[in-house]
């Protein structure tokens, strides 16, 4: 896990985050949005936002591949894609550093397996002016 | 707007790097290559409850052929080899052959039951847990199927989907099994397996 950036906002700025997500080559993940009920999808939340507001996931369009376990193309997610996430800082902010947290839970397969599903940390740090 | 960067692609990649050390591809045991008997161990015994609520011991099976496959809802690969079992069920049922899932989903009956019944599932299933796919050697890699001779030994163990031929094969090659050779080690100790 490597330093998050810090981004210096005024109280009220409206903001947006990306955050960058890599899947390894050979696997894939549920889109947002998978094809069928039972697939398990790609999310991310939030769990603490401290002097941030709002936190709504953008996702990237997802793709549709076609694997040797479906009949149809599936909705996934391989590669490097980023999620955008909105945010407004506080109106009441303190002055100085913070960080929201978040999970994002996926869950990966490769061409003839899968994988429990699996949480990964995620961290937005800011700079309140 | 400013771009906040945060940190989740290493520790996504982090996790998926994992897998892919953790399991190098599918480890395919062609069913002519069915372990030799003598190198054969017994399954582990389990306790685990079907969708009737009623109590499911793996060593209620001895003296029959079984599939143990564990598997998911949301694994793909899974659903494609559920219609082949369901198949070799019909079809051997009445030939010492069992089919049993064992379902690795966290949400539990809550999810499993609409499945089998949206699929009509024709054996029985069971959910797992933790200590379950430990005793089969983690069982991380979905689906994970074992052929299980007469004597409740493993025969076979195919991770990540297989070919439909493999596993008929291996079934009927254990069913024709003399039961000489197929009661010699009945009662054996029970061991932890790998699932490679």
């Amino acid at each position: 896990m490597g330093e998050p950036a810090k981004v210096a906002a005024a109280r009220g700025a409206a903001i947006e985050a990306k955050i960058p997500v890599t899947v390894d080559a050979g696997f894939h993940v549920n889109s947002n949005h998978p094809s069928d009920e039972y697939l398990i999808p790609l999310k991310l939340t939030w769990t603490s936002l401290g002097a941030l507001e709002g936190g709504e996931v953008t996702y990237p369009p997802p793709t549709m591949e076609k694997y040797e376990f479906t009949e149809k193309p599936l909705s996934v997610f391989s590669g490097a894609f980023s999620l955008t996430a909105s945010f407004k800082v506080a109106a009441n902010a303190p002055p100085g550093p913070g960080v929201a947290s978040g999970k994002l839970r996926y869950q990966a397969c490769n061409s003839n397996t899968c994988f429990p599903p699996k949480t990964a940390d995620v961290s937005v740090a800011y700079q309140v002016r | 707007m400013s771009a906040f960067r945060s940190s989740a692609i290493l520790s996504t990649a982090l996790a998926l790097g994992l897998f892919t050390a953790g399991c190098s591809g599918p480890v395919e045991v062609k069913a002519a290559t069915l372990r030799p008997e003598k190198e054969r161990k017994t399954a582990p015994d389990f306790t685990l409850k079907d969708a009737d609520g009623k109590v499911v011991h793996l060593s209620d099976y001895r003296g029959k052929v079984v599939i143990l496959d564990f598997w998911a809802t949301w694994c793909g690969p899974c659903r494609i080899e559920i219609p082949w079992f369901m198949d070799l069920q019909r079809k051997n049922k009445d030939r010492g052959f069992e089919v049993l899932g064992v379902a690795m989903d966290d949400e539990g009956w809550e999810v499993v039951k609409p499945f089998l019944a949206e699929l009509g599932v024709n054996y029985r299933v069971m959910v797992g847990d933790d200590l379950t796919a430990q005793m089969y050697g983690g069982v991380d890699a979905l689906p994970t199927t074992f052929l299980i001779d007469k004597t409740g030994k493993v025969a076979a163990v195919h991770v990540g989907l297989t070919s439909r031929k493999d596993i008929e094969d291996g079934v009927e090659q254990l069913l024709q099994a003399p039961a000489a050779v197929a009661s010699s080690g009945a009662g054996g100790p029970m061991v932890s397996l790998g699932a490679k």
